[in-house]
């Protein structure tokens, strides 16, 4: 089934003429109630901040609902009314911030429960394919154990690198790094 | 916080996207010298597409206004260059047409200048010219630009390094997995064989299929050349469970 795909090419240095959008890293308005904010930095395999990034994430709802007619428990009744992407280009300093609400948790083919988790994308010059990885949150320590994604991430310390760690100072507040090499590689997928 | 998950209405089987084993380059191209600190080294984590793979983002006409989708229209007065017509089908591997999909396009100008403060080439900036554009395709899945030709540039990779014209473009399919981001060539570009990116590909075939073709039908007497280009993005494969005909 792959005959006739068209191949992937990379963003190249210039993506922040295109792809960026005002509201992009706003999934939801700064100040919604229950809003929460994802932020870190995007770090090559030096350690030096990648300034010409761009993250991408996808999620459900806080109920755990996707208004997409491939879901087959159906969209909910009327829509979510819930945008679910997020885009943000990384600064000189390699960060980015993201603004959304809190997905739920989803029901899995296999029958096990996915722990609430963003899809993320990363794009750049340097990645002639984007590289996808997860943002789970590190306050849900039952769910992430029961997760069937997580689960097939071999050892603890590579598992850590897909769960962003609540700011204990600023409720709402998470930190999620990606490290596209090094030490502190970000797990990625192949999905 | 965690809501409890509702459960599927019958048997619970996803599309199954199958993967495009072969076609995207590999992330690290040492040729390609950008990729050495960027590609990771660790293997990628084989999952299987699950609810948040199979949807997407379903962006359109809220995004969009008429005009973006021509380029030589966004200033006062017209860009320089030679003005074209792009324009093609997004369809996916199933032959399925992708109705109602995001297109986001950027490219340099005729003189080979992105507007962008890092690219400091000496060829001139035009002034009326910015180089983004977005449309979405109709039910047929299909898509058209006007735009000016982009032209070719030095960049610093090794010595004498020149990018082939092309023009960015970025798709979201309707699901997670058909995300996609690529480069448009132009066909005979003498700069092909030199170009790290474009080769990076392996396979010379799905290489060919990043190359528009010149269009004679398509093109506007007295007004602009045309190249058309189709874009296929992953389907969903064999049909798991039951039919989806009409479930659109």
């Amino acid at each position: 089934m792959t005959g006739g795909l068209t191949p992937s090419q990379t963003v190249g240095p210039f993506l922040a003429i295109g792809l960026p959008w005002p509201d992009g890293p706003f999934v939801v308005d700064e100040g919604t109630p229950g809003a929460i904010t994802i932020t870190g930095r995007l770090f090559d395999g030096a350690g030096d901040p990648v300034p010409d990034g761009l993250i991408e994430t996808w999620q459900a709802d806080p109920a755990g609902r996707f208004d997409h007619p491939d879901d087959p428990r159906g969209a909910p009744a009327g829509g979510t009314g819930f945008r679910g992407f997020g885009r943000c280009p990384t600064g000189p300093d390699g960060s980015y911030r993201i603004v959304t609400l809190r997905p739920g948790a989803l029901p899995s083919p296999d029958g096990t429960t996915e722990a609430p988790h963003l899809d993320v994308s990363v794009f750049a010059r340097g990645l002639l394919d984007r590289v996808v990885t997860r943002i789970y949150f590190g306050d849900e320590a039952a769910a992430n154990a029961a997760d069937p994604v997580l689960a097939s991430i071999a050892g603890e310390r590579r598992r850590a690198t897909v769960i962003a760690a609540p700011d204990p100072a600023a409720g709402g507040s998470f930190r999620f790094d990606i490290h596209l090499q090094g030490d502190h590689e970000t797990v990625f997928f192949d999905v | 916080m965690t809501t409890h998950p509702p459960s599927p209405p019958t048997a619970f089987r996803l599309p199954s996207y199958p993967r495009a084993e072969g076609v995207h380059p590999p992330l690290d191209s040492p040729g390609y010298r950008s990729t050495r600190l960027r590609a990771p080294h660790q293997p990628l984590v084989l999952i299987q597409p699950r609810l948040t793979e199979i949807t997407g983002p379903l962006l359109g006409a809220g995004r969009v206004a008429p005009a973006d989708a021509d380029l030589t229209t966004q200033h006062a007065g017209e860009p320089l260059g030679e003005r074209i017509i792009v324009t093609g089908r997004v369809l996916d591997s199933d032959g399925r047409p992708v109705p109602d999909t995001l297109l986001e396009i950027w490219q340099a100008n005729a003189a080979g200048r992105y507007h962008h403060a890092v690219d400091q080439h000496p060829a001139p900036i035009d002034p009326n010219f910015t180089g983004v554009g977005r449309c979405v395709t109709d039910a047929e899945g299909r898509y058209r630009f006007v735009t000016i030709k982009p032209g070719a540039y030095p960049w610093g990779n090794h010595p004498n390094a020149w990018r082939p014209a092309h023009i960015h473009f970025s798709m979201f399919g309707r699901a997670f997995t058909q995300r996609l981001v690529t480069q448009m060539y132009f066909p005979e570009d003498p700069l092909f064989a030199y170009d790290p990116i474009y080769n990076s590909i392996p396979d010379p075939k799905a290489r060919e299929r990043l190359i528009s073709r010149f269009s004679m039908d398509l093109t506007e007497p007295d007004w602009a050349l045309a190249y058309e280009w189709d874009i296929v993005l992953r389907g969903t494969g064999p049909t798991p469970f039951e039919p989806q005909d009409g479930a659109r």
